[in-house]
């Protein structure tokens, strides 16, 4: 899985540069936020731009990395949602679990 | 019924790397339904979800992972309707018995079969003679 980490401020950015999010490839997300979360992450936004395709497994990899940095005191939150994306998390009410900005720049001036 | 419009058989080796080709094809046919006079491109997410859904179904819980298994998946197009099966040789499951999901208490797995049958018009889930197929529906308006 192609993914992209930056700080911004105390911000950690994963970009996920894939158009897909499925059962092939949720494993791999999920294991390498745990592993964020590990290393003592405290503040995570997942930049979502690119991800036209998500299911229920990738639904499932963002749910548990934003459980355990929460069991952690941290933050956890999601941008730039497409639209179809969006409606993924609407079906399944997740969008009322999850910390979600319309852009990056929101998620960061509003977190910090 | 009417003979179908278009008519998909698909055989794949039980591995997940398969899933974007299946979605892929649902995403096409949506393409292709010159009478659909609803949101296509949502029509086209959902019909790309509900086949990786249901290959991801039938993967993980029809075949044991055994890798030489594999799974079959068979679309028809109808003037009216869409019709989905796919077809796994395991041990197959009981539909009923599976649990709407806690929205209050979310969990990170089994959201598959409610998403499922969120967008779809009707799901069953029926023992043949040598195997279970999961008979998806969408009434196309």
């Amino acid at each position: 899985m192609n993914l992209n980490l930056e700080k911004i401020s105390d911000i950690s950015v994963l970009t996920i540069n894939e158009e897909r999010i499925d059962a092939h490839n949720s494993g791999e997300l999920k294991e390498y936020l745990l592993q964020m979360i590990e290393r003592g992450e405290k503040h995570i936004v997942v930049q979502l731009a690119h991800v036209r395709f998500i299911d229920s497994s990738g639904l499932g990899a963002l749910l548990s990395g934003n459980k355990n940095i929460i069991a952690k005191s941290g933050k956890f939150a999601l941008s730039n949602i497409q639209q179809q994306v969006m409606s993924m998390f609407e079906l399944t009410r997740l969008n009322r679990v999850f910390e979600i900005y319309t852009d990056l720049n929101d998620a960061v001036k509003t977190e910090t | 019924m009417c003979p179908s419009v278009i008519q998909v058989d698909v055989i794949i080796p039980t591995q997940t790397k398969y899933l974007d080709l299946i979605g892929s094809i649902g995403e096409r046919i949506a393409k292709e339904l010159d009478n659909f006079t609803g949101d296509r491109e949502a029509l086209a997410y959902q019909l790309n979800l509900v086949l990786t859904e249901a290959t991801v179904n039938a993967i993980k819980h029809g075949n044991d992972n055994h890798p030489q298994d594999t799974v079959r998946i068979s679309i028809h197009l109808f003037e009216q309707e869409l019709n989905i099966k796919v077809y796994d040789h395991g041990q197959g499951f009981d539909l009923a018995t599976i649990p709407a999901p806690d929205f209050d208490h979310p969990k990170e797995s089994g959201m598959g079969i409610f998403l499922i049958r969120s967008l779809m018009d009707s799901v069953t889930y029926t023992r043949q003679q040598d195997c279970n197929v999961l008979e998806i529906i969408k009434y196309l308006k």
